[in-house]
């Protein structure tokens, strides 16, 4: 159907800690401007496997493609290079400094002289969050003294700060109020709109539902299918979570119920 | 007012943009709106304590010129080290072997400047104290990379590389001449001791206080500036002019004191003569101005402070300190700048070494021992969280400070040496347990 070459590829991946084989042969695909969601039971293998692409392990088998092109991803800045930003689960925010010290961590911005321009970063963290959570004051203090959802936007606020091609959430609104979330979801379907690809992972079926294009589900790191939201149900989906049964509208994936 | 999630704090209502109005704020948050460190505050007041009661115990004999002159350039070596301590605390990390380095680096330096520079340049020469200088700070800084690099790449934990460095480096220090002490060392290069060589006089200590207050005026007159630039929240004027006030404050009464501090008549005559005035009746008063070693160790807290504050590097350490995943995860390469911060407390190590060397006129191996504890402490009294990611340059020289002055007090106040050291631990307890119940209620 899509004739364009997909944002990003992941073919055959796998990855073991110990012996337990966390991802097991999984593949999965991302369009530009199109939200897959991945979906799966505690310790499915979704935050492993996305890890994968934002750099934080490096794959022991599988081949990764951006934009067609086989790519090596040996480390966080190798993702950012490929335009890759990700929201992690546990938010990766350095709790000691401010919201703007840890939106550019890795990424300063300097003055002239080569010293840390702090005054142009919190002016940028100003406009940023302004986006996000317009209530947000607390600019000049540890992000430690923030609550959950405050956290939370600032890790978003990092993502989506540096014009990413291809974001990464995991659970991004796990500890937001509904206010919030509903921010976050017109946030996903304008970047959406802008053309950037997102993978989603979430265990709330329906703001999946709502925003996904297609979903991918895991179950003991492997794919069970992949489906167009408008193909199948949220029942259907359940089912595939739950039981690893893969309903009829779904591609199944080599983790599918056999017969 | 603020966000509707409420969070789970006390500390309410820092940032003073819509709420300035509200009653019932304390102290604290008074001066987190002026972005003043209470802890600096409740750290002077320490020091203050002290003094005024070593002073009264001591029947008026501690706050003399000449004791504060010898409390700093006694605190002087051990607030170098402090400074890359804080560092390597805030990384989550400990150096233990700082004292044993320090004796080996100070064997290495007597050893460079008593014999093999000698050999080829003869004694006393001019540029004898440089090189010898440079090749402490070089040495330090090679073993403190190469503890640094057991400690980032091979993930050997830091408690145990310098714990081994403790052990080795102090053999190595007695190794370099068999145990035999070096002396004397090069006159060009015991000023960086102290003593009377080590005084800078008094016009020149003039110059130097007066920079410095320029320095503190103009650079708040720039930061003020650029906040407006901005339209960020500004602290109130008068905070601003008070506490410019005051560091220019501490300065002149530090140059007071020293300057106050007076040669021996015997010197200063000598001094006068040599100038080609002739020495009057009554004699002269001459003062002593600041030392070497203070102004070297006031470079270094300003050096540090800076890269802490100003560059990117100081950012990685601290952002390290308080979520190492999340500094990789960030693109960061943390194990750079650990090992990094190893190699500048190395270095630092080094400018010890010479200020401790120089100020014995002697390289001796048991030179530094015990130091490593003393600069630990004085990093944690100075408000460094053994836990990472928190800690000021500013505290921990403070904190080498209020070290000092309870061991010099103490000497002369006539306590045994075994009550010094009990003095010393107790303090070092209670000040830690303090700061922890500060942190508890102010979060
Ligand atoms: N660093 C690691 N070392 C060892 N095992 C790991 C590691 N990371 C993940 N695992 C294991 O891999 C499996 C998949 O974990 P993962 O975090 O990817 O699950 P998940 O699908 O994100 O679950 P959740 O919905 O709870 O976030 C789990 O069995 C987990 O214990
Ligand atoms: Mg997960």
């Amino acid at each position: 159907m899509d004739i364009t070459s997909p944002l990003v590829e992941m073919r055959d991946i796998s990855i073991a800690f110990g012996g337990i084989k966390a991802v097991d042969a999984v593949s999965v695909d991302l369009h530009p401007g199109e939200v897959v969601g991945l979906l799966g039971h505690n310790g499915a293998g979704k935050s492993t496997l996305i890890k994968i692409l934002s750099g934080a392990y490096r794959a022991d088998s599988g081949e990764i493609r951006v934009n067609g092109e086989p790519v090596s991803i040996g480390s966080p800045r190798d993702a950012k290079r490929h335009g890759i930003e990700t929201i992690y689960q546990t938010l990766a925010l350095a709790d000691n400094v401010d919201a703007a010290a840890n939106i550019f961590l890795g990424r300063e911005l300097l003055t002239p002289w080569r010293t840390l321009d702090d005054s142009t970063m919190e002016a940028e963290t100003r406009k940023v969050m302004g986006r996000l959570n317009p209530h947000f004051r607390r600019f000049k203090e540890p992000v430690k003294a923030l609550s959950g959802g405050q956290r939370q936007s600032v890790a978003i606020a990092r993502a989506i700060y540096f014009n990413a091609r291809v974001l990464i959430m995991d659970e991004p609104t796990a500890a937001l109020g509904p206010a919030e979330t509903r921010q976050v979801a017109e946030l996903i379907l304008e970047l959406k709109r802008q053309g950037i690809g997102i993978f989603l992972i979430s265990h709330d079926l329906h703001d999946v539902f709502d925003l996904a294009d297609r979903v991918s589900v895991m179950k003991n790191g492997r794919v069970v299918g992949t489906a167009r939201t408008g193909d199948v149900t949220q029942d259907e989906v359940l089912g595939m979570i739950i039981s690893g049964k893969c309903p009829a509208g779904a591609v199944p994936g080599p983790g599918a119920l056999r017969g | 007012m603020t966000e509707a999630p409420a969070p789970a704090t006390p500390a309410q209502g820092g940032e003073g943009l819509g709420d300035k109005g509200l009653s019932g704020k304390s102290l604290a948050d008074h001066l987190r709106e002026i972005e003043f460190d209470p802890r600096m505050i409740g750290m002077v007041a320490a020091l203050a304590v002290i003094w005024l009661g070593f002073d009264g115990l001591s029947g008026g004999a501690f706050l003399t010129p000449r004791n504060l002159w010898n409390l700093l350039v006694q605190s002087a070596s051990i607030s170098v080290m402090a400074c890359g301590m804080v560092l390597v605390i805030v990384t989550r990390n400990i150096d233990l072997s700082v004292g044993s380095m320090l004796g080996f680096v100070s064997m290495v330096v007597g050893l460079i400047q008593v014999r093999l520079l000698p050999e080829l340049w003869g004694f006393e020469h001019p540029a004898t104290w440089i090189v010898s200088l440079v090749a402490a700070v070089a040495l330090g800084g090679v073993i403190g990379l190469l503890q640094g690099a057991l400690i980032a790449w091979l993930a050997i934990p830091s408690f145990i590389v310098t714990l081994g460095g403790l052990l080795v480096w102090r053999g190595a220090a007695w190794w370099v001449t068999q145990g035999q002490t070096i002396a004397p060392m090069d006159s060009r290069f015991r000023p960086l001791g102290g003593g009377i060589e080590g005084a800078i006089g008094t016009s020149a200590s003039w110059a130097i206080g007066w920079a410095i207050c320029a320095t503190i005026a103009v650079g708040s007159v720039v930061a003020r500036r650029r906040r407006r630039r901005f339209g960020f929240s500004l602290r109130p004027l008068w905070a601003d002019v008070a506490i410019a006030a005051l560091g220019c404050g501490a300065v002149v009464a530090t140059v007071m004191v020293a300057n106050a501090y007076a040669l021996p008549a015997g010197i200063a005559r000598r001094l006068t003569e040599a100038r080609g005035q002739v020495w009057p009746e009554g004699g002269l008063v001459i003062g002593h101005g600041l030392a070497v070693p203070v102004l070297l160790a006031l470079a270094v807290g300003v050096a540090i402070t800076f890269l802490a504050t100003r560059l990117r590097f100081g950012r990685y350490v601290f952002a390290i300190g308080g979520n190492p995943e999340a500094a990789q995860l960030s693109g960061v390469n943390t194990r750079k700048v650990v090992m990094l911060v190893y190699g500048l407390m190395g270095a630092l190590v080094g400018i010890s070494a010479c200020i401790a060397t120089a100020r014995l006129n002697a390289a001796t191996n048991s030179a530094g021992a015990l130091d490593e504890l003393y600069v630990i402490a004085a990093a944690v009294i100075g408000g460094t969280s053994l836990a990472g990611g928190v800690g000021t340059i500013a505290g921990a020289m403070l904190g080498a400070l209020v070290m000092q002055s309870l061991q010099s007090g103490m000497v002369l106040i006539g306590v045994d040496t075994p009550l010094q050291n009990i003095v010393v631990g107790l303090v070092l307890v209670i000040a830690v347990w303090l700061d922890g119940l500060y942190r508890k209620r102010l979060g």
